[in-house]
């Protein structure tokens, strides 16, 4: 990554209000919830920036804001040099050809109407790419290379387990040939066992077409290993950014040094330091 | 003598498609004081195990078709419905995973309370109260009395927890049986909670069975670990010993599994996952259940002969024909080959 490189995404200032609304008949704005409160990050082509937080953080609102499958409130978020906001309906629709997602539940991201084939093919047909049987080699392909077998293209989601769902999941991810790709909790509904063979292969995608990735997930030690950066949010603000290794060993904020104390970590010596450094730390924060 | 002893206990369920054996021959004890852990990935029988000795199974499709749950002696599994409820509660408490589903959502969190105080002992509503207070202090509520009034909508998942907590110990409860307490909870409330869980099981003077899929909860809370995979136990060890030395190739390869949150090269490093997928338990391989993933499985002795539980020295227990402190002797001639 040099430092004259631009970056593949730009994002400033981003803030996403949802309102609250009371009343009967006639329902009025009453406050509004700052689910993400102005975030700013960039992303080189090519590297993973994770982002981390608990439930509430705005880290999923952030990766929709991203893709503009939210619309941010305010703020900026500029893909390749374009202003995405400012789009309109079908210049963004182009762009998503270069910017995709994978979500976290394998389950319920798939129709369960349409076959393997449908589902990883299905945006080849939006963006009118290649015929037929180009579109059937191509989802042989794309299956193939997520490791899972393309023989079974007219099976139908509900026959497969997680894993090999989520391997769908990104097989769709794929097939336009993204530039960006916004993980949104990937493996948090994966058994460890089958947690690692998507992870890997995260990483091999990656290194294979030159992929970027946003990584969002709650678990500490998933995003430590898959990212370059890492961003932790709170409370719809970004209280922390910068290289994976530093933020881990020498983390600033409060917020980080308190989450990252309450991972248990499977190593029961290490786990006795780590329990009484988090009771301390628990104690500061509730003072403050 | 153990407190609990479950001996060869196996629980399996009559389905359309036929008998699955959702638990297969788990023996273990739980000490006085202690804390045992039970890990394992989804459907290896982790939770049917503690509801079979809770007698919680839903009867039928499931029955338990052999083994015993001895409580302090008793085998819990011939004791009538009747019987029964005087033993959860007051002897054995358990709580679950979803603190947003296991409370009942149109009663007050005090009702709730109360009522299972009231169900054990024999006192007024108003000593009920009292007693909840005390209760909702121990589990660090805030404002434990205001608080009493209020429906459990009004609480967050991980003080739904804590009153999940109070309950399970209004009784005085022996034994608590913890189903996956921390995994719908935010990492910070889960430290929290656990932190709470040790602390009252040392003023309560408890006895804990902890289940989970977490390694890293385990190696926090248990002073020794059950790993079981597909419906068995293939793995028991005191805790720093299991981490330390994994005798089983399944507890290896769950280990090596792990995304590290610290070390040099977690970026670059692939994890080591295991290839395929947990057995269908309708119709489990016939001899080792983990041959088929284990990359030490020989020829005959893996997919002939089931491995039995054995202890590899003292108090380290594992089901596998190639433990790896017998690895290097057994494996030496056919590294030697090309």
């Amino acid at each position: 990554m040099s430092a004259a490189q631009d970056p593949l995404l730009q994002v400033t200032e981003l803030h996403k209000h949802f309102p609250i609304r009371e009343g009967w008949l006639i329902e009025r704005k009453v406050g509004e919830v700052r689910a993400v409160d102005g975030v700013s990050f960039d992303v080189m082509p090519g590297e993973t920036l994770g982002l981390v937080g608990e439930s509430g953080s705005g880290k999923s609102t952030t990766g929709y804001c991203v893709l503009q499958l939210l619309k941010p409130t305010s703020g900026s978020v500029k893909f390749e040099g374009t202003e995405l906001t400012q789009l309109g309906r079908e210049d963004l629709r182009r762009m998503r050809r270069e910017m995709q997602i994978v979500f976290q539940d394998p389950y319920s991201s798939l129709d369960p109407r349409m076959t393997v084939g449908d589902i990883v093919g299905e945006p080849l047909v939006v963006h009118g790419i290649g015929t037929r049987r180009d579109r059937t080699a191509r989802i042989r392909d794309l299956l193939d290379v997520v490791g899972f077998n393309p023989s079974y293209t007219n099976r139908y989601p509900h026959e497969f387990s997680g894993g090999q769902r989520q391997r769908i999941g990104i097989a769709r991810a794929l097939a336009l040939s993204p530039k960006l790709i916004v993980c949104d909790e990937p493996v948090s509904a994966l058994d460890v066992s089958i947690q690692a063979q998507i992870l890997n292969l995260l990483k091999d995608l990656q290194r294979d077409f030159g992929l970027t990735y946003l990584f969002i997930a709650h678990d500490l030690a998933v995003v430590r290993g898959m990212s370059d950066r890492i961003a932790v949010m709170n409370r719809g603000e970004l209280v922390e950014i910068g290289p994976a290794e530093e933020v881990y060993t020498n983390p600033q904020h409060d917020y980080t040094k308190a989450l990252l104390s309450a991972v248990p970590v499977p190593d029961p010596r290490a786990m006795k330091e780590r329990k009484a450094a988090r009771r301390q730390l628990r104690h500061a924060l509730s003072e403050s | 003598m153990a407190l609990l002893e479950v001996d060869d206990l196996r629980t399996h369920f009559f389905t359309r498609e036929g008998v699955v054996r959702a638990v297969d021959g788990v023996s273990f004890a739980v000490e006085k004081g202690k804390t045992l852990g039970i890990v394992g990935e989804s459907g290896c029988g982790k939770s049917v195990t503690a509801l079979s000795i809770m007698g919680l199974i839903p009867k039928p499709p499931a029955q338990i078709v052999s083994g015993s749950v001895l409580y302090e002696g008793r085998d819990l599994t011939k004791l009538s419905e009747r019987q029964l409820e005087d033993v959860r509660g007051r002897e054995i408490a358990m709580i679950f995973q979803d603190p947003m589903t296991s409370l009942n959502p149109t009663l007050t969190i005090g009702t709730q309370i109360t009522e299972t105080v009231r169900r054990h002992y024999d006192v007024s509503q108003k000593q009920a109260d009292k007693k909840a207070v005390e209760l909702l202090e121990k589990v660090r509520i805030p404002r434990a009395a205001e608080r009493l009034k209020d429906y459990p909508h009004r609480f967050s998942g991980g003080m739904r927890q804590r009153v999940m907590i109070a309950i399970a110990l209004s009784c005085d409860p022996k034994l608590l049986i913890a189903d996956e307490p921390t995994t719908a909870l935010d990492v910070t409330v889960q430290a929290s909670v656990l932190d709470l869980l040790d602390d009252l099981r040392h003023e309560y003077d408890m006895s804990m069975i902890i289940i989970t899929h977490d390694m890293g909860v385990v190696a926090e809370a248990a002073d020794d670990i059950i790993v079981m995979y597909a419906g068995q136990v293939v793995e028991h060890a005191l805790t720093l010993d299991l981490f330390d030395n994994p005798e089983h190739p399944y507890t290896e390869a769950l280990l090596g599994a792990l995304p590290q949150i610290e070390g040099a090269n977690v970026r670059e490093g692939r994890l080591t996952a295991i290839a395929g997928r947990p057995p269908d338990l309708h119709d489990p391989p016939k001899a080792c259940r983990f041959a088929p993933r284990c990359r030490y499985a020989g020829n005959d002795d893996c997919t002939e002969h089931e491995p039995q539980l054995r202890e590899i020295r003292p108090g380290h227990w594992v089901r596998s024909a190639h433990p790896a402190s017998e690895r290097a002797t057994t494996l030496a001639p056919q590294q030697v080959g090309p």
